[in-house]
């Protein structure tokens, strides 16, 4: 079989990569922490908007906190970003208004995933008893060279 | 003593108290690796502050990765650098 080529070859073809992070968190440990630790262990993890989120519904504050740490943690290992020196407020995790969660990153890690050619980066929450998690997926863009 | 004892003394302190390790660790030495002990990551955070708190240092962006708080020796690098500075 002959091929032809075509005239003006393109040198470089657009590919994509898929990776995924999971994480997962047991609510009445993170209950403990916030005894153990209070604003501290608030602060340092969430977002002002996260922790009004989660509080305003006082019975669901475990359930939401713990699957946010666990999408945060996701997250990370999603971006391979374990080792980089992440701020864990610097991704957040906002409720849309048709119920399902989405990932907004900000300062370092937003910066370190458009170095890493983040095109798309979407979450996953869930919690059941004393567990929480979070699935996180990322599309990275890649160039493949011909 | 020497000082990198009293500060293993007091790191471990904080371990066998927020670690969550599934081993004594008394039994474990400076470079065994805490997460394959049982250390997880929510478990790192609780190490983290309870650091801060025992050493009276905050642990700054650049030095929240796995692999500061991934055995007794490399958390006392850390310390050592967190409380000289």
């Amino acid at each position: 079989m002959k091929f032809n080529k075509p005239v003006v070859p393109s040198l470089v073809e657009h590919s994509l990569r898929l990776e995924v992070g999971f994480d997962l968190v047991k609510i009445s440990g993170i209950v403990d922490s916030i005894a153990q630790f209070g604003d501290r262990f608030k602060q340092r993890l969430f977002t002002a908007a996260e922790l009004d989120y989660a509080y305003n519904t006082q019975d669901l504050w475990p359930e939401r906190l713990a699957a946010r740490f666990a999408a945060k943690e996701a997250t990370i290992k999603a971006l391979r970003l374990s080792n980089a020196g992440v701020n864990w407020r610097e991704i957040e995790v906002h409720k849309l208004p048709g119920g399902e969660c989405a990932l907004c990153l900000h300062g370092n890690v937003a910066k370190l995933a458009n170095q890493l050619r983040v095109q798309q980066i979407s979450v996953s929450l869930s919690h059941d008893g004393d567990y929480a998690g979070a699935c996180v997926t990322v599309l990275f863009h890649i160039n493949k060279i011909n | 003593m020497t000082t990198n004892d009293q500060l293993d003394t007091q790191i471990r302190a904080v371990l066998r108290d927020h670690g969550h390790l599934n081993k004594d660790i008394s039994a474990l030495d400076a470079a065994t690796d805490l997460y394959q002990s049982g250390m997880t990551s929510h478990a790192s955070v609780n190490v983290m502050l309870a650091l801060e708190g025992a050493f009276d240092i905050e642990f700054p962006d650049h030095m929240l990765k796995r692999n500061v708080f991934n055995s007794i020796q490399s958390i006392r690098s850390a310390v050592s650098e967190l409380t000289v500075a």
